[in-house]
């Protein structure tokens, strides 16, 4: 009798054991797929699930499949703390994925330093800030303000620009950008000539790009989101900026995505902008993904390039692979340990992060439209047409100025 | 920033423009919501829907002003459909239907948004005209062509809505079945059938403020959200259901939005332009041209 008690004991934990084993690894995201970020948000989505259906087909992680849960964030903030807690309480998900952008991931921050969880970043900026999580690691290619501006506004120093504009919307992610843009430009002895902020809701920008032009500054920096940076594209090719701003850009969202440059052609003729990934900067297998994307990226409807998200959500998904199978385990610190020792190899590259989270060694490409042509998607698959400006390592040539000249307006 | 006459003169000549869009955009919400006390709220999401039939139509190489006329039919037999449904289903049934009928107008605008999406994708859809993406040099002045359209597009509906409804029999009609429709239905017209009817034209309409839309910016399927508060504000303002009133609303909100952005930041424009709202709707409760 007393066997029997110990062989049902027995085989009760094998047959537990062998549930866990079986059970996926679930791993929880609320990503926009609707509102002003879905565009990017559906296309780092599908990247994400590229990278699910490879792990799977390797076997998965720790023996057990892979499971992606994804919510509608609807570019909206107010909608990811209850997403996130239904995510972590209803769904039970082993590990979290940020919501797409700065501004729905800020919501969620206290609610994931509360509970000590991991939060992969994705494409945030200065979320971390002031909440300082130690389990948080971002996935952008910036680290703070210096490494997003620095490029912008040195390209500026050099070809002999002293003063400075800033737009910027009101929202987390563009006064932050601008504020630490604003800083830099005064340390490095640029004088702010003109200076607005703008509401979410504004129509038309023609007012404001009247008032720079009155204002007669070198450089314009530009804090937008996708929305507004097509308005205001627009509103410059119609208005212009006057003849002495040399440089035009850096900080707008929205003219990686493929849709939008298609739509606005050669009006991007001229602007020197931040971006993520252009064709020319060579990391090992970066390639192979983007082909086996724009397969799926035709059936899906999204960004058929996919070069500004998708690589650093496949890479997100690269990340949390190398941190589980090298420590083999699902641990949320074992994990967050590991990589703020590690440098993961991934397809944009290696990353390593610093103790706020953020790259260790920043790689944003400050590039210059050149030479767009109208309604050619397949144009920016070639090197040239983004030319890189900066970092040196990635310096594919000088920039073109002024913009006027360079967008081929008056 | 220090003042400038030259910027101040800009800037209302910029608002004027702006003003028109907006009144543009709201007239057929001055009919629907105005003159029929139908609680509207689809009204920017329809708009949104005429924008991205204009690019459909645009694709195959139609002007939009042209394809946003093109519409206006289709655009009103949709507003008929919508009538009749809310009317059988919401309005016939009594008190309340106001606030239900809100319900309905508001699922009625995510049904359309969803739709969009489905159909679309989440991107951002323009158009191309020969008027946009070139302005018209008035001396040191550039004025955006699209905007031009959009104001010429604006009058010509404020006036073509303001004659239909005092010059002819179905638009007094409309004001009639507006004012008193137990008086009208004691001298045997059908209020229904009016009402049915002036929500077509107000959906029509729409189609047209639809292709301005996507004229004077890119559109995007949640775009209604950020003008549901605008269009009302501009009904609201102008006194329900004034044709006049909705223009003269929209260049007062227009031209403090613009001024108040380039002299005190664009942060402020929404917050001055909804407090002069405020402001008026406390001096005279029924609106600037409300009886």
């Amino acid at each position: 009798m007393k066997i029997g008690k110990w062989l049902a004991v027995a085989f009760g934990l094998l047959f537990s054991a062998a549930a866990l084993a079986q059970q996926p690894i679930k791993i929880g995201i609320g990503i926009a797929q609707t509102g002003t970020l879905g565009g990017g948000g559906k296309a780092a989505l599908l990247a994400l699930q590229m990278w699910v259906e490879d792990v799977n087909a390797k076997g998965g992680l720790l023996g057990r499949k892979v499971e992606l849960l994804a919510y509608d964030d609807q570019s909206n903030p107010a909608t990811t703390p209850g997403i996130y807690t239904k995510l972590l309480d209803v769904d039970k998900v082993d590990l979290l994925i940020a919501p797409y952008g700065t501004v729905p991931t800020a919501p969620i921050m206290p609610l994931v330093k509360q509970r000590g969880l991991l939060l992969m970043g994705n494409f945030s900026f200065q979320v971390n800030h002031t909440v300082k999580h130690d389990m948080w690691f971002n996935n952008a290619p910036w680290g703070d303000a210096t490494s997003w501006t620095e490029g912008f506004l040195q390209v500026g120093q050099k070809i002999g620009a002293k003063t400075i504009a800033f737009i910027a919307a009101d929202q987390e992610f563009a006064q932050n950008l601008a504020n630490g843009a604003k800083e830099i430009a005064k340390r490095s002895g640029l004088k702010t000539v003109y200076e607005q902020n703008y509401p979410p809701t504004t129509v038309d920008f023609s007012s404001m790009i009247r008032a720079i032009r009155a204002a007669k500054p070198d450089m314009v920096f530009v804090c937008s989101y996708p929305n507004d940076s097509v308005a205001i594209v627009r509103a410059v090719n119609e208005i212009g900026v006057g003849p002495t701003v040399k440089l035009f850009g850096g900080g707008m969202v929205g003219l990686q995505f493929t849709p939008v440059m298609e739509s606005l052609g050669s009006s991007l003729n001229g602007i020197v902008n931040y971006n993520s990934y252009v064709p020319g900067i060579k990391y090992p297998g970066i390639e192979d993904f983007l082909q086996r994307y724009a397969k799926k990226a035709v059936e899906a409807k999204v960004d058929p390039l996919g070069f500004y998200l998708p690589p650093f959500n496949y890479a997100i998904g690269q990340i949390l692979e190398q941190a589980i199978t090298t420590t083999k385990s699902l641990d949320q610190k074992v994990l967050a340990r590991f990589l703020h020792s590690h440098e993961i190899n991934t397809i944009v590259g290696p990353i390593s992060w610093g103790p706020d989270g953020e790259r260790a060694k920043p790689a944003v490409p400050m590039i210059q439209f050149r030479n767009v042509a109208d309604k050619n998607v397949e144009q920016f698959r070639q090197a040239g047409k983004q030319v890189i400006l900066h970092p040196p390592q990635f310096k594919s040539g000088d920039p073109v100025v002024p913009y006027e000249k360079a967008r081929g307006g008056n | 920033m220090a003042f400038s006459f030259e910027l101040l003169l800009e800037a209302i000549l910029f608002g004027v423009l702006l003003g028109c869009f907006y009144a543009a955009v709201s007239i057929g919400l001055s009919v629907s919501f105005g003159l029929l006390d139908v609680p509207h709220v689809a009204h920017p999401a329809i708009m949104v829907l005429g924008s991205y039939c204009t690019y459909l139509l645009n694709r195959y190489g139609l002007d939009p002003i042209v394809a946003g006329i093109a519409l206006m039919p289709l655009f009103f037999i949709l507003g008929v459909a919508i009538y009749r449904f809310y009317y059988e289903t919401f309005e016939k049934r009594g008190s309340e239907a106001g606030v239900r009928g809100l319900a309905f107008f508001f699922g009625l605008a995510f049904i359309i948004e969803v739709g969009l999406i489905l159909v679309f994708g989440v991107d951002q859809r323009m158009v191309e005209a020969a008027y946009i993406g070139r302005s018209l040099a008035l001396g040191e002045f550039r004025i955006p062509w699209r905007m031009v359209v959009a104001f010429g597009v604006a009058l010509v509906l404020t006036a073509a809505l303001t004659i239909y409804l005092s010059r002819t029999f179905t638009g007094r009609a409309i004001k009639a079945v507006a004012q008193d429709e137990p008086a009208l239905r004691l001298m045997g017209a059908n209020p229904v059938r009016i009402k049915q009817w002036a929500f077509g034209i107000a959906t029509g309409v729409t189609a047209l403020a639809g292709a301005m839309l996507i004229v004077v910016g890119p559109v995007e399927p949640s775009l209604d959200r950020v003008y549901i508060g605008r269009t009302f504000a501009v009904v609201v303002l102008a006194g329900l259901g004034s044709m006049t009133g909705t223009l003269a609303a929209g260049l007062i909100l227009g031209i403090s939005e613009s001024i108040v952005l380039m002299q005190f930041g664009a942060s402020w424009a929404p917050a001055v332009a909804f407090g002069l709202l405020l402001v008026v709707l406390g001096i005279r409760p029924q609106g600037l041209f409300g009886r």
